[in-house]
């Protein structure tokens, strides 16, 4: 397992000032895998999402104990480029966040930032292939040019997803990506998932726990700061081996 | 099925629901066998077609535990156990409702040989008969209280069952060569045995669901697969 794991998490501890957010948790994410993080609200999945790449660094009062690991580099080193990591770990939100900008300018965006090229055929094709890659190339082809906040929420979801894939990150993290959407576009955004996962590795939070059983492969399941159970999804949704789980996700709470 | 209730009421209700329901038909299918059994033994043929008449009640029943399976299907999307409760469910409704129609089998050729003088009295069919009920009443047992040693018993008797069988078929065929008249009485005789046999095999089915319910491990045909 830990020789195709792309991220490795080991006796992670976090805190926010004296108060400790997640406890011990020991993590392997798989290459090319979908890992669904569940657990109640406040139970700590997406300080830990949040934690994969340096999210949480300019959070006052923030301490980091354990270790985490990208392809085997320690993701907290000194030496670690914190900006290079974000590329290489893109995010996505829960609500969209286009930018105030045409639908090309914001998938080229991160392309002109990172300064991986300046040729505007080149950029064309990126900007193609990435809309491609999101699902949305058909339905903005004739308005790259148009601002971005006239998509639908949908829309601009994907083309978030689009500006993520256009650095060519290696993960992609997803804070509940699909919680603002209607059920068709919902479903886009999972189909598109289970897409990308050819070519990337994902992790993602959600507290749609048909959705996490849906896209992903394994699942975590966080409660009060610590993770109770990490199974393969199928096996966590039909016969879960703590009892926390159980009644978790079969609704039984507090 | 667990200490702990659903946070949704509704849902819970609808779970207490199905399994009343189960029980329910599950205690009328156990009633029918001894019915059956009884009107042969004591000759009494209005047990015989009461038998056969209350086989209405029992496809009244699946047809509704069906229903309300599907209903928790599509609006409560269960997971887990419940998924687990929901399929056992589906699957040992099918089996109760074939011992139903076992029942209504042996009334009716109970209520032929009523009609015939009594062949030799018979060493191995009172306990064929015990122990066909017994498991029966093992492998409801095991379901209502979720007992998985009682479902592992239930599988090992059946094997018991099945020896019974034969031993029985062994003992009408020697009557039957003995003397051609008694062929017709004790053909029906070893019918009656093998749908008791059936039983028997019913009663296993449901105990192999048991053990999925409980423990999520799948141990039907000799395999054991655990979920995922």
């Amino acid at each position: 397992m830990s020789e195709s794991a792309k991220i490795s998490v080991r006796g992670m501890n976090f805190f926010y000032g004296s108060q400790q957010a997640l406890h011990g948790v020991d993590l392997q994410i798989r290459q090319h895998f979908i890992t669904a993080l569940i657990g109640p609200s406040g139970c700590g999945k997406s300080t830990f999402l949040r934690s994969l790449n340096r999210m949480n660094d300019l959070i006052p009062g923030v301490r980091i104990e354990g270790r985490i690991e990208l392809d085997g580099e320690d993701v907290y080193a000194d030496a670690m480029d914190v900006i290079q990591l974000r590329r290489r770990i893109g995010m996505i939100f829960q609500r969209s966040n286009p930018f105030p900008m045409s639908i090309y300018d914001n998938v080229a965006y991160g392309v002109r930032v990172n300064r991986i090229t300046r040729n505007r055929l080149k950029m064309d094709e990126i900007v193609e292939k990435t809309l491609r890659d999101a699902a949305l190339w058909d339905e903005v082809k004739d308005r790259l040019g148009k601002s971005a906040i006239g998509l639908s929420g949908g829309q601009q979801q994907r083309l978030c997803i689009a500006r993520a894939l256009a650095v060519e990150p290696e993960v992609l993290l997803m804070d509940e990506p699909a919680s603002a959407l209607d059920p068709i576009s919902t479903a886009k955004i999972e189909e598109l998932i289970y897409e990308l996962k050819r070519d990337y590795t994902i992790v993602i939070v959600t507290h749609n726990m048909q959705q996490a059983a849906r896209v992903s492969d394994e699942t975590g399941f966080f409660l009060n700061g610590r993770m109770v159970e990490f199974s393969e999804t199928k096996k966590l949704f039909t016969a879960p081996g703590k009892r926390e789980t159980e009644d978790y996700i079969t609704g039984r709470f507090g | 099925m667990s200490e702990r209730e659903h946070t949704s009421k509704n849902f819970e209700q609808q779970l207490r629901t199905l399994k009343d329901k189960l029980l329910l038909m599950g205690h009328h299918a156990e009633k029918m066998i001894a019915d059956a059994i009884h009107a042969l033994v004591e000759r009494r043929p209005s047990l015989a077609e009461e038998v056969i008449k209350s086989d209405d009640t029992l496809d009244q029943l699946e047809l509704e535990i069906d229903n309300l399976c599907y209903e928790v299907l599509a609006l409560e999307q269960p997971v887990a156990r419940d998924l687990r409760f929901i399929a056992t469910a589906l699957k040992i409704v099918r089996d109760i409702e074939r011992i139903g129609d076992i029942a209504v089998n042996i009334a009716e050729r109970a209520r032929e040989l009523i009609q015939e003088p009594v062949l030799k009295r018979l060493i191995d069919f009172p306990i064929m008969a015990a122990a066909s009920q017994r498991i029966l009443k093992d492998s409801l047992d095991a379901f209502v209280n979720s007992d998985a040693e009682l479902a592992e018993k239930v599988i090992r008797d059946d094997r018991t069952i099945d020896d019974l069988y034969e031993q029985m078929f062994r003992e009408l065929l020697t009557y039957m060569m003995e003397d051609t008249r008694y062929i017709s009485r004790a053909l029906k005789l070893i019918f009656i045995a093998k749908h008791l046999e059936r039983v028997g095999d019913h009663s296993s089915n449901i105990a192999e669901m048991v053990i999925f319910l409980v423990r999520g491990q799948d141990i039907r045909h000799g395999t054991r697969i655990d979920r995922g």
